[in-house]
């Protein structure tokens, strides 16, 4: 077990530990793609336990007819009993005749892992036979964590031969080298960085994913592609691998000093100036001061579950937190090495020690180590925020971040947002004098 | 395969860490992929559970899918017996550990070797049962596994108390109003004099599973939940068990009858009819109600009723005897107490429907239009899409149906709150009624109006820049128009385009 880290300046330290650690299953990623992507249907390939999940996690939204169903395995598929292509065929149909969708997503989870369940194989088929584009994702617990889930569906959408052409602009002639940006994000943060890239001559060629299956750009060889997600490394590994893309590997636009970062290796790429950007940069550090002034000196835990952590940690740095420790639950130090670099900066930057970045963290271990630390603010799932509320410790649920627009200079304020909220609701409190509700501590 | 996106009862293992999770210092491991500790969520939120939920995940990967999880299991039992001492550490397996077909009961043998907690595996077949059976069958299988040791050690308690007591069997977390109804029962127990010898599983320690022969008889209040053990402990120790649950004034005046008459059976008499008497006509005032002008209005509206079979049957049972109220259609989600729930309500409605398909429910209450449903979360969204209001009145249900005030559903107090819960949903769907006919509320026309009248002199917006501010919440869309309007104002803009919007975002004070 890792003990309570020894301040450290030289540099970024990483452990692992047992994989111990509570987040959502990777299928979550139906709750937002299905928003994203309008002319879409998920259809989840798994259980009961599969189910259970997206209902109580996705709460309301459940209520609002979505676009996605469980295809719910019983005993005679598992036992192989039922033929999975006839069962797969007449549940597809259903969905066809029921919600139309331009394309189906399969999304595997464990069970169909184990039982060997051949998505990819019955999948061409079952397309032909529709004639409706279905794409399978594994997205499954064994092997992913909570936003991995976009990754899987993402480098599926790339590899998928289906990609349908359309031209955004048939008077101009395709440049030869497009840039193509990639992560789902909602549709006006979209629009208001394609606006901030364009703002210093870059041309977003296309998103991947789009607003329509049928709008997602044509990606081809030596494009430029940039990812604008922490958690996409496999999408950009397909992209380079399979398409032969050149990956721009930036920080993420997540803060002003990511999105500054972002914009400006992005535009280096294609030789632009960007002149008053450092200016723009400051411009929105400036609107932030209220938050800052709360935040100066506050230190934080991240408990790791989103894949966001590092991105956000270095924000929270730069914005004048102390972090402690950054747990992850999967690090891909290739994808983020720009990230990682911006993070090492900054706190030599700043001349504060560097964050202990904790992959595959164990939960339990990290509760000891929060006791030893009494942290300001533990950024956590929802499994142990109230126990430690009632422990008098600070906390905001994680996955906030995922659901909330934490993209370009505009909404760094949301983020700051829900640092702040639990920390201001502390001091309102704090006069009351009740700190312990828990009858076991 | 099934097509489906929602379920009225859970998979098996949440049943079991229900039961687990709802004993003092047992601690359950689930044997699953990472997560799978969704439970730990639920117990978190929707109860607002003050401590740290015990259940861990022993979690399968791939590691474990080429090489067996067995080491990793027995670790986790041993490392958890270590951290927390538990008395009772319970494997749980999941719909992936089904397929997995590992010798999970070897595993649990070897790991107790090496434990000083008890381990045992919870025996639930996630594709045989759900999860209400799964909660039922795990507390049978523990307070089963301890009375056996118990007997064994030769500690358990046989002498009955002196005065007549009970115990209460089945209460478990995450269950339908449950802390206020454990409350409300003890109040009527207490009334009647008899004491709560245990309640079981909810706050109880392992070695109070000691004393639980020395109580008179066991009381079953829901059936989803401790039915198993109730027989169990009668066929071992021959106790009694109520067979009625005590929603309603006119079954917890039965249920009062039937401890009466197990009392006599224990030659203890007594007569417990002018306490009900004395509770129906002046402490409940549901019975009054009943006799009220309001619900004289109620007499002959119809109604649906779906939800688990305790709760269904009973809220049935309110609805035609008690106020007078037409039941189109009774229903349960509970398949396996197919039997039991149609002996129960079929004098009492209409139809009588089993099924856990959310669309036939929905299609049914759409065909019959009631004027009022009752029902889980799922019929309350089904009511606001068809415009029929609905009552709460059973599992499943969100954050808002773990009340922080008192709101039993049993005994007398129960039934106030449910002649409220039956009452406000009939006058609200009259009310509507009223309105609509007499034009509505013209309040929120105004302001829709006033919204797509305003417009700036000079002011156009372009269709790229329309469509955005349409994609904004209907909430603050106005005013981010407003604001818009104003910073183009303020810069002589005549044309809003996407760009004067983000602009004004980023440089004015939206």
């Amino acid at each position: 077990m890792l003990k309570t880290p020894n301040l450290n300046k030289s540099s970024t330290k990483f452990e692992c530990e047992t994989g111990n650690y509570h987040t959502f299953c990777p299928i979550s990623c139906v709750a937002w793609l299905y928003q994203k992507i309008e002319d879409s249907f998920f259809l989840v390939i798994g259980t009961k336990t599969c189910g259970y999940f997206l209902q109580n996690a996705l709460g309301v939204m459940i209520f609002a007819e979505p676009r996605y169903a469980m295809a719910e395995l019983e005993e005679a598929d598992i036992s192989a009993h039922l033929s999975d292509y006839l069962e797969l065929k007449r549940l597809c149909n259903l969905i066809k005749k029921d919600r139309n969708p331009s394309v189906i997503f399969w999304i595997g989870t464990c069970t169909t892992e184990i039982i060997k369940m051949d998505l990819e194989g019955i999948a061409p088929k079952l397309e032909a036979e529709l004639g409706i584009p279905i794409i399978v994702a594994r997205a499954n617990g064994l092997d992913y964590a909570f936003t991995q889930g976009e990754d899987t569906v993402l480098s599926s959408l790339v590899n998928s031969n289906n990609i349908k052409t359309k031209q955004l602009n048939i008077n101009n002639q395709i440049p030869k080298q497009n840039l193509i940006l990639f992560g789902s994000i909602p549709n006006n943060v979209v629009n208001e960085l394609t606006f901030e890239l364009k703002n210093f001559g870059v041309d977003v060629y296309g998103w991947l994913p789009a607003q329509r299956y049928t709008e997602i750009p044509l990606i081809k060889e030596n494009d430029f592609v940039c990812g604008i997600n922490p958690y996409l490394s496999r999408t950009a590994t397909t992209l380079m691998r399979r398409v032969k893309c050149n990956l721009i590997g930036a920080p993420f636009p997540i803060g002003p000093d990511g999105t500054r970062a972002w914009i400006e290796k992005i535009c280096s790429v294609f030789n632009k100036e960007t002149p008053l950007l450092k200016e723009k940069e400051q411009n929105c550090w400036k609107k932030l001061s209220p938050y800052l002034s709360i935040i100066k000196g506050k230190s934080v835990f991240f408990m790791g579950d989103n894949l966001l952590e590092i991105s956000l940690a270095r924000f929270l740095i730069r914005a004048g937190m102390i972090v402690y420790e950054i747990g992850v639950p999967y690090l891909d130090k290739r994808y983020q090495g720009a990230e990682l670099l911006l993070l090492e900066r900054t706190c030599l930057e700043l001349n504060v020690f560097l964050p202990l970045i904790v992959e595959k963290p164990d939960n339990y271990n990290q509760l000891e180590r929060i006791k030893d630390l009494h942290p300001d603010l533990v950024i956590t799932g929802m499994a142990h925020a109230n126990p430690l509320e009632a422990r008098g410790i600070n906390t905001k649920w994680s996955v906030e971040f995922t659901f909330s627009q934490i993209h370009g200079f505009n909404n760094s304020k949301n983020i700051l947002d829900l640092i702040c909220r639990p920390l201001s609701r502390k001091t309102n409190l704090q006069s009351l004098g009740w700190e312990n509700y828990s009858a076991h501590a | 395969m099934k097509l489906a996106y929602w379920m009225y009862s859970g998979p098996a293992h949440i049943g079991t860490l229900r039961v687990a999770t709802s004993f003092q210092n047992v601690h359950a491991i689930m044997h699953a992929p990472l997560g799978d500790d969704y439970f730990n969520v639920m117990r978190s939120m929707l109860e607002r559970k003050r401590d740290f939920t015990p259940v861990t995940a022993s979690v399968v990967d791939r590691h474990v899918l080429a090489r067996g999880s067995q080491e990793k299991v027995i670790e986790n039992i041993k490392r958890k017996d270590k951290e927390e001492t538990p008395d009772l550490v319970i494997l749980t397996p999941t719909c992936t550990s089904s397929i997995l077909q590992e010798d999970l009961q070897n595993f649990v043998n070897r790991a107790s070797q090496n434990t000083e907690a008890d381990v045992l595996l919870a025996d639930v077949n996630h594709y045989r049962v759900n999860e209400l059976q799964a909660a039922d069958r795990t507390l049978e299988q523990i307070v089963k596994f301890y009375i056996e040791k118990f007997e064994k050690e030769n500690s358990i308690k046989k002498i009955k108390t002196s005065n007549p007591s009970v115990n209460i069997l089945g209460p478990c977390n995450l269950s339908f109003h449950l802390q206020h109804d454990i409350a409300e029962l003890k109040r009527l127990l207490k009334d009647l004099g008899i004491q709560v010898n245990c309640i079981i599983p909810e706050g109880a320690s392992i070695n109070d599973l000691k004393l639980i022969p020395q109580a008179w008889f066991n009381i079953v209040p829901y059936r989803e939940v401790g039915l198993a053990t109730a027989k169990l402990l009668q066929n071992v120790y021959n106790m009694p068990y109520t067979k009625i649950c005590p929603i309603g004034v006119i079954d917890t005046a039965n249920f009062i009858h039937e401890i009466e008459e197990i009392l006599a059976n224990f030659n203890y008499q007594k007569n417990f009819q002018d306490y009900i008497d004395i509770q129906t006509r002046f402490v409940s005032q549901s019975a009054w109600f009943s006799r009220s002008i309001d619900c004289q209005n109620l007499c002959g509206k119809t109604a649906v009723v779906f939800g688990d079979s305790t709760h269904a049957s009973a809220i049935t049972k309110i609805l035609s005897k008690e106020m007078g109220v037409h039941v189109l259609l009774s229903g349960t989600y509970c398949k396996h107490d197919e039997i039991w729930f149609k002996k129960s309500v079929s004098d009492h409605c209409d139809n009588v429907l089993i099924t856990d398909d959310h669309n036939l429910i929905a299609n049914m209450i759409a065909s019959l239009e009631p004027s009022a449903i009752f029902g889980t979360q799922m019929e309350r969204h089904i009511g606001k899409r068809l415009n029929i209001p609905c009552g709460v009145i059973s599992a499943p249900v969100h954050i808002q149906n773990f009340p922080l005030s008192y709101r039993p559903f049993l005994c007398y107090e129960g039934s106030n709150q449910i002649a409220d819960l039956i009452y406000n949903s009939f006058t609200l769907g009259m009310e509507d009624h009223l309105l609509e006919i007499f034009g509505g509320h013209d309040t929120t026309q105004i302001g829709i109006e006033q919204f797509y009248n305003h417009q700036k002199d000079g002011l156009t917006w372009n269709d790229e820049a329309k469509n955005e501010l349409n994609r904004t919440p209907g909430f603050v869309r106005n005013k981010i128009k407003r604001s818009i309007e104003k910073f183009a104002t303020k810069n002589n803009i005549n044309i809003i385009t996407l760009e004067v919007m983000y602009n004004a975002k980023e440089l004015g004070e939206t």
